[in-house]
């Protein structure tokens, strides 16, 4: 359990005599000034060092319009042939890989949690897979999965899956590690299994959040799978390429328009969920 | 009571309802077709894999020669993030403080939860496009960009942070006769502070995630030139950058854990140093 | 030192929860204010700091209109009327400490307050009230970390550091403990009469009222219909402050 309250020592103690009062200790002082060092000093190199050329900024407004005027009026007709498939095709993807994260980020999160697996090395093992998955964008990801199964969904899927076991294992992990340990001990009491100290401890404690990270994770997913054709892995994302590589910005206006339709959609459906059955 | 007779005793002792299994089956029935439709078959993952292992033996052992280009793109993604994080944050304040409810009046929390809400809706990598269009190539795009994504995230977060504060706490500051900056000051800030700092901290992270992939349409940053190593089947140098993204990011996150033990939980220097820096979180965030 | 004159308040028109209340609250003593819920008690008190808005009606305090008042004009008219409220509405995440500071924020600047840079007598002066209130060695502690009763005392303290003419207490004792209960009146009862403070305080607890107040005052559908000493409070005035013989048992 991890303390929440200032380190016991820390008090800052008023000399006898005179009445001084300081919020914080010299030492905790020198560590938040510290951070404000850090910050101001990172903002400043940043923007010296950071390469922008003024003329574009300035431009900026001007280009803005031009491109709205050229994205509108929207290309309607464009979408039953090319996007309305490449829609349906992204939300496979998203589901597909949400599901297949789940799969595979169920061990992972268990060997994460330190009170059902007590070994630290497995444990930070299993946090390092979750932290890599994590910092790989999906994007990133699908090139991978390009390069490796060929262009397509199913380079997508894989990327969506793989980007997510880092979350879905995180925050299982997460779950997990505040089951009470109270039905765990009746149970070890009792002289179960490990296994079915699993099935009838942690898992009945741990579904409804766990479900509630599916869902989550599905609603990022749908708007993540939208931009990864992009790089060639299916689903909107290549209508959405091959529009911009053409110029063709009223198309490129449409599959917005589809994207965010599909989002909201999303959106809905997990709040619906949510509401009756979470 | 009732005399319990041979006719009530239950048969079924684990009685189960029937809508987890008729779920369990629609999960199954899905997947196989979706497979399907997206044309996954067992034939095609298995040649898949053999690719993969070539592919893999091209990624391994990582190629760091060219070192100062990824350096470069590196430092330009840190740049990206701390300025977008920077901007957003100072952005986000006002905003979500004139988004909340229990303070400010409807006419002032509509365009604001309005212009949150817009920011949120869509993916940083379309927003990215858009500026790259709006701006140019390079770092102003994703900064740009990233601000927005930083602008949907830490506005939402902040406003649901004031709108559950107790205004208990801050009448009593009232009731004192202190000005307005003053009861903002003792009675609104304390209760958000530490929330705050914890979805700051989370958005620098996701920023500098986000950063590197960004440089993919052209918003600057590592993303370019891992892209183009892609292209060019540089695959070693490939798996170089992505070590070196991966360890730029998890050095973010050990950073990010010992400002929130600094801010939140009082730390000391030597108390990180002798903790390793478990800080305690006000809530779980993940995002993305 | 107060006077209320043809006070009235309706949060709904054609519903007042105050109509027509004329009080004159002396320069020392302790006066209660006692009836059912809803009567109108909490609402009278809150309007004498302003925390609620009067419908028509004086407050004259220190020689000002208080319900003419707005702007620094009320900040600097509130700065001498201290409150203690039923449910503490300490600042939790700040340290005991911070809360009896924040009792002198209407005389800090905004930035020296953000600063924490209070004035050395203040310092001084709420390390002398922790040890009158009997919190001395708590000054550091987080006031979410304090029981009931203790709160209860920060809360007493913050409103004394205000140096305030006036001391507003809205059923100061409703959420605590029978004796805590008594020991917080008795806090209260010595600080205001030890530094010459009048006390103008809400009750739910007519036994409290009858013990500690100089003077208590009833109401009954937002009209005072008692005032004089508890001597005078007989049970037949009881039932018109409270209704119905039943509750009396």
């Amino acid at each position: 359990m991890a303390a929440t309250a200032a380190p016991p020592a820390a008090r800052p103690v008023a000399p006898v005599g005179e009445r001084v009062w300081r919020r914080f200790t010299a030492g905790q002082r020198l560590a938040r000034f510290a951070v404000y060092l850090v910050i101001v000093a990172a903002i400043v190199v940043s923007i010296q060092s950071v390469e922008i050329i003024p003329e574009f900024l300035y431009d900026a407004p001007e280009q803005m319009v031009d491109l709205f005027s050229r994205m509108w009026p929207m290309d309607w007709a464009h979408y039953p042939d090319t996007v309305h498939d490449a829609l349906i095709e992204t939300i496979h993807i998203a589901s597909l890989g949400t599901l297949l994260s789940l799969v595979m980020a169920m061990p992972v999160g268990i060997l994460a949690a330190h009170n059902l697996v007590p070994s630290t090395p497995l444990n930070l093992l299993a946090k390092l897979i979750l932290v890599s998955s994590r910092s790989v964008n999906s994007l990133v990801w699908a090139l991978l999965f390009v390069g490796i199964f060929g262009p397509g969904a199913l380079a997508g899927t894989l990327a969506i899956a793989f980007r997510s076991i880092g979350f879905v294992g995180k925050l299982f992990g997460e779950a997990l590690e505040e089951a009470q340990p109270g039905p765990i001990e009746a149970l070890t009491a009792a002289g179960a299994p490990w296994i079915s100290r699993m099935t009838f401890g942690y898992w009945p404690q741990v579904k409804p959040a766990f479900w509630s990270i599916a869902l989550f994770r599905w609603d990022i997913n749908v708007r993540e799978s939208a931009v990864l054709g992009l790089v060639g892995a299916g689903g909107i994302g290549m209508a959405l390429d091959s529009a911009l590589n053409l110029f063709q910005w009223e198309r490129v206006a449409v599959i917005l328009a589809a994207i965010f339709a599909v989002v909201i959609i999303a959106e809905l459906i997990v709040t619906q969920v949510r509401k009756r059955v979470l | 009571m009732t005399d319990p007779s041979a006719a009530s005793l239950p048969t079924e002792p684990f009685p189960r309802s029937v809508w987890p299994r008729v779920a369990a089956i629609a999960l199954v029935g899905y997947v196989i077709y979706a497979c399907a439709q997206l044309d996954v078959s067992p034939a095609r993952v298995e040649t898949g894999l053999e690719n993969a292992w070539r592919f893999f033996s091209r990624l391994f052992p990582p190629n760091f020669a060219r070192w100062e280009l990824l350096a470069k793109g590196l430092k330009e993604s840190l740049e990206i993030a701390v300025l977008a994080s920077a901007l957003g944050i100072v952005l986000a304040l006002p905003i979500g403080l004139v988004a909340a409810r229990n303070l400010m009046p409807a006419w002032a929390t509509w365009p604001a939860r309005l212009i949150i809400v817009a920011a949120r809706s869509f993916h940083p990598v379309i927003v990215a496009i858009v500026f790259v269009k709006a701006v140019g190539f390079g770092a102003l795009a994703g900064i740009l960009a990233l601000t927005v994504a930083s602008i949907g995230f830490i506005g939402k977060l902040f406003t649901e942070a004031i709108e559950e504060i107790s205004l208990k706490q801050v009448e009593a500051i009232r009731a004192t006769g202190a000005p307005f900056a003053s009861v903002l000051a003792f009675g609104v800030l304390p209760q958000v502070f530490s929330r705050f700092i914890g979805f700051a901290t989370y958005q620098l992270d996701s920023n500098l995630r986000n950063s590197t992939m960004v440089g993919i349409v052209g918003a600057g940053g590592i993303g370019g030139t891992l892209f183009a190593a892609f292209q060019r089947f540089d695959y070693d140098f490939v798996c170089a950058i992505l070590i070196a993204i991966i360890t730029l990011i998890m050095i973010g996150e050990v950073l990010a854990t010992g400002v929130r033990a600094i801010f939140i939980g009082n730390a000391t220097l030597a108390d990180l140093l002798r903790r390793g820096g478990t800080a305690p979180r006000e809530r779980h965030l993940e995002d993305d | 030192m107060l006077s209320l004159k043809h006070l009235s308040k309706s949060y709904v028109t054609g519903k007042p929860v105050l109509t027509d209340v004329n009080v004159d609250v002396a320069a020392q003593g302790i006066t209660a204010i006692i009836g059912a819920s809803g009567t109108g008690k909490s609402t009278l008190i809150r309007c004498v700091n302003r925390l609620v808005d009067p419908t028509s009606g004086e407050i004259l305090f220190d020689g000002a209109d208080l319900a003419k008042l707005s702007g620094r004009p009320l900040r600097h008219a509130r700065r001498h009327i201290g409150m203690v409220f039923q449910e503490y509405n300490l600042v939790e995440r700040l340290t005991v400490m911070e809360n009896l500071l924040s009792g002198r924020l209407g005389y800090v600047s905004p930035w020296r307050a953000w600063r924490r840079k209070f004035p050395p007598d203040d310092i001084r002066r709420a390390y002398e009230l922790l040890d009158v209130v009997g919190l001395s060695g708590y000054a550091h502690r987080r006031a979410d970390a304090l029981s009931g009763g203790q709160r209860q005392r920060v809360g007493i303290a913050r409103a004394v550091m205000q140096e305030p003419k006036l001391l507003l207490a809205d059923e100061p004792t409703s959420s605590l403990d029978p004796k805590t209960s008594v020991e917080i009146m008795e806090l209260l009862a010595e600080v205001a009469r030890s530094r010459n403070i009048p006390v103008l305080i809400n009750m739910h607890d007519v036994e409290l009222a009858k013990r500690f107040a100089d003077r208590v005052i009833g109401m009954a559908s937002g009209r005072i219909v008692f005032d004089g000493p508890p001597s005078e409070l007989t049970d037949a005035m009881l039932t018109t402050i409270y209704g119905g013989e039943g509750w009396l048992q």
